[in-house]
């Protein structure tokens, strides 16, 4: 039980993570909160389910086309709307949101609602691991995560894009002068963001099904996460996914399945009162602001 | 040949904007023309409208309380994006109240505006020190989640809710009550707002380490417009819930959250009376799009984007310069 | 001079990181003294500032005011003693009047019963307040918003903002950096007129000419130590000081 517990555990902390970490590096980067960033793990499940039920596409190819194509909305997202705005946090906050309102009560609106929007699982197959059942699905999702981490760290660490990004995430102003097209940066940082998300979702989803209340849950379990860990902050981010994830792990199986909302409420309100920045902030505090 | 915009105010306002210029009644009339026309609105639409309308118009209120609470809110330096954690409190407050306590509905509304303020103050303390993006997201998420927590431990109704509450005596009162609060909040705290003390919440949202170093305590402010606020909202609710006898999940629902929202958007923020221009605009439009269902919501998403996009400054803004200024075409270049 | 001493700072050190922004700084200071701070780029004479106002917290050290142990005090309470400050960086409000600028600090409780509470009481302080450090009543100056101001006029609003609360101690951070000779020289006679009145004051200053002239002692910083600390000539003549400036500029 315990173990088992433990596995499951983590497995729902790095479910938590592929989650968050894409909202968290559009913020790390640029500084826009993407608040359509459900809207676009939900946007890429159902593009996927459409590219397969209706034109027949292969799973693994309608999978990579539709991050392609969530990344491509996310572009046009920055292109378009979030450009105008950029700078003003609450223009940027409320501009996104409606968006992602748009996409979902869409999906909703066309009825998509039902267990047959679901997309099939990779590998169906499972294990026992100390007396627990783990279908490969979840496996494979800890591995991709593993393996999306460190490609994401090498990108950041070891390219020319990731070194403008560093650089407009230090200073935006000083990256302009060093011939750093912000706004080009921008763009893809969000169009980044949306991809991660869809990527997210292709590994995640075909553990349920697709669903538009799903939507919200994410964007509200990716600024949990992101809350906690301080925003920006990608080591932050890891350790508050391993904590709400274990966390709320431990009271779904030890006090009941209907708490594990409490434990994250809770554990951000904690984490404020101590340290308002998250656990990694970043972001200096008030008496280290001048 | 070259033309450029000029703008130039009206003499009507230059000359009535001191109060020792008044010397005709157009002048007077200029001047409490924008304050009567609400005041009279209110007091006649009920009279003119059907039943269904008049409910329309009870919505328009509470929106529009919802929406002048968040624009103080926001005027204050914090930028919410769950007011519904207000209006629910509220609603919960008074339900209980009536449910547990048997009280009269006009001894509940009070006590629950003054307890759903203080208990989302009190939720609210620890991030009174975030900022910006920081407040807004633990705002959204803390109505969302206080669902799953009834959900959770079955208290108050649970999923149920509690049903069959006391109503207001009359749909007269009801209506009335609600518009009489809307014009006592737009009135009371558009001109708190211009105080001196209105300055310093202001103030706060402008520079608040400047406000720290005039030996102010900008958290002890920040609580204080948090609980006007959230008690706005509470009252919203609160009178909500004995309007339908029913407080159940769907007061923490989002909607509540993004229609005020929204509605400030489109009236224009800054000012209270865009708030409630808005939810006069936005609520009644709603309605008429009821009847396209789900994607009555999508419209509000689209006007959301637009109207951040396009029209930023909001429609009151709007409104208000063409009234106090006229605009004229001048060549500069032949 | 003689007596406690209005404000003591006693080995206060600050690190951000592996920086030593402040190291063990030690200084009295008197009633009615003009002391100015001075040092080369990043000496630590701002952070200095920030640990004494609070706006930043002391590693080690402590600050005491009139005998009062403030060290880590919040800046409003600090405030609320007696000791305000201007900020190098000017922070008006920027949406606001130039005159509803100064009504803010009236409205702190350290000064709040001594203008009238009326609608339109504390305008009128926050004119006359404003009119006695430049701004010309007749060109209607006091009324613009502060966005629209020039870099002279939000400087002389920011001492305006530290005088409106009647303090004992000012502070002056870098006020006169990035005005014209003609503005420095309306600034100073404000800055004596105070030390008439019994004020305190520090300033920090890169503009050694002015400090030299008016102040009554003059203490260096340089890589968040103190070097030096006495009257202007004699802190000129000292070596490590020359050092400081001579080297900072190679």
């Amino acid at each position: 039980m315990f173990v088992g517990t433990v596995v499951y555990a983590l497995i729902n902390s790095v479910i938590l993570l592929l989650m968050a970490i894409g909202f968290n590096l559009t913020f790390g980067i640029s500084g826009v909160s993407n608040f359509a960033y459900g809207a676009f793990y939900i946007l890429s499940a159902f593009v996927t389910w459409m590219l397969m039920n209706w034109i027949g596409v292969p799973y693994f190819l309608s999978a990579v086309l539709s991050i392609i194509f969530t990344a491509f909305i996310g572009a046009v997202m920055y292109r378009f709307i979030l450009i105008r705005v950029r700078g003003q946090v609450l223009s940027e906050v409320i501009a996104t949101f409606g968006i992602g309102l748009i996409i979902l009560e869409f999906f909703r609106y066309l009825g998509f609602v039902g267990i047959e929007y679901s997309l099939p699982v990779f590998i169906d197959h499972s294990f026992v691991i100390a007396g627990t059942y783990v279908d490969m699905q979840r496996i494979l999702i800890v591995v991709f995560c593993i393996v999306l981490i460190l490609l994401l760290w090498l990108f950041i660490h070891h390219t020319s894009i990731g070194l403008a990004f560093r650089g407009i995430a230090q200073d935006e102003r000083t990256a302009l002068t060093f011939g750093i097209d912000s706004d080009w940066i921008a763009m893809l940082s969000v169009s980044m963001g949306a991809a991660l998300a869809a990527i997210a979702a292709t590994v995640v989803v075909p553990l349920g099904t697709i669903s538009v209340g799903e939507g919200y849950d994410v964007l509200i379990n990716a600024l949990a996460v992101c809350i906690i860990g301080g925003l920006g902050s990608t080591g932050g981010v890891i350790v508050a996914s391993l904590v709400v994830g274990f966390a709320q792990r431990f009271t779904d199986t030890y006090i009941g399945p209907h708490w594990t909302m409490i434990v994250s409420l809770v554990a951000i309100l904690l984490v404020l009162i101590v340290k308002p920045s998250g656990l990694y902030g970043k972001q200096k505090e008030l008496e280290e602001r001048i | 040949m070259k033309k450029r915009k000029e703008r130039i105010d009206r003499g009507i306002k230059v000359r009535s904007g001191d109060i020792f210029a008044l010397c005709s009644w157009r002048e007077m009339l200029y001047l409490s023309g924008p304050r009567l026309f609400p005041l009279i609105a209110c007091a006649v639409l009920p009279l003119v409208l059907d039943t269904y309308w008049q409910r329309v118009l009870l919505s328009v209120a509470i929106f529009g309380l919802l929406a002048i609470s968040w624009d103080i809110l926001a005027q204050s330096s914090m930028v919410s994006l769950g007011q519904a954690l207000f209006f629910g409190m509220g609603a919960y407050c008074s339900g209980a109240m009536d449910h547990y306590w048997h009280l009269s509905p006009f001894i509940t509304i009070p006590l629950a505006t003054i307890m759903g303020g203080v208990i989302s103050t009190i939720l609210l303390l620890p991030v009174l020190r975030l900022r910006g993006i920081y407040f807004a997201m633990v705002t959204l998420i803390i109505p969302l989640m206080l669902v799953r927590i009834i959900e959770a431990t079955k208290i108050l109704g649970g999923t149920e809710g509690i049903s069959g509450l006391t109503s207001l005596p009359s749909h007269w009162i009801e209506l009335y009550l609600s518009l009489a609060a809307l014009l006592a909040a737009l009135f009371g705290f558009r001109r708190l707002m211009d105080s001196d003390y209105g300055l310093v919440l202001k103030g706060i949202n402008d520079n608040d380490r400047s406000v720290m170093n005039a030996g102010i305590n900008i958290y002890w402010f920040k609580a204080q417009a948090l609980f006007l606020s959230s008690a706005v909202g509470a009252f919203a609710g609160a009178l909500m819930t004995h309007v339908y006898m029913f407080v159940g999940m769907p007061v923490f629902a989002l909607d509540y959250s993004i229609l005020p929202i929204a509605a400030v958007v489109v009236g224009g923020g800054g000012s209270l009376a865009g708030a409630v221009l808005g939810a006069f605009i936005l609520v009644p439009l709603s309605e008429a799009l009821r009847a396209l269902g789900g994607l009555r919501i999508v419209f509000y998403g689209a006007f959301l984007v637009f109207f951040i996009v396009a029209l930023p400054e909001g429609i009151f803004h709007f409104i208000t310069r063409k009234y106090h200024q006229f605009e004229r075409w001048v060549e500069v270049e032949k | 001079m003689s007596g406690t001493p209005l404000l003591q700072v006693v080995e206060l050190s600050k690190s951000f990181g592996g920086v030593q922004a402040v190291n063990r700084v030690s200084f009295d200071l008197h009633k009615g003294e003009l002391l100015g701070i001075i040092g080369p780029n990043g000496s630590g004479k701002t952070t200095t500032v920030n640990l004494i106002t609070g706006f930043v917290k002391a590693t080690s050290g402590k600050v005491f005011y009139q005998g009062r142990d403030i060290t880590s005090w919040s800046p409003h309470k600090i405030v609320r003693l007696g000791i305000s400050r201007t900020f190098q960086m000017v922070k008006p409000f920027y949406q606001l009047p130039a005159f509803k600028n100064v009504i803010i600090p009236l409205y702190s409780p350290r000064v709040k019963g001594l203008v009238g509470g009326k609608y339109g009481d504390r305008s009128a302080v926050a004119l006359d307040l404003l009119e006695e450090v430049g701004f010309e009543r007749d060109a209607q100056v006091a009324y613009k918003v502060a966005s629209v101001l020039p870099q002279g006029y939000l400087k002389r609003l920011e001492l305006a903002k530290a005088i409106a609360l009647q303090p004992d101690l000012i502070i002056l951070d870098e006020l006169f950096s990035g005005l014209s000779l003609a503005e420095v020289a309306s600034i100073v006679p404000i800055i004596e007129k105070l030390l008439l009145e019994g004020k305190t004051i520090i300033m920090i200053e890169h503009r050694l000419k002015e400090v030299f002239r008016i102040a009554h002692r003059v203490i260096v910083l340089n890589y968040g130590r103190l070097i030096a600390d006495g009257p202007a000539e004699e802190v000129m003549e000292n070596e490590e000081v020359k050092k400081a400036y001579l080297g900072s500029e190679d």
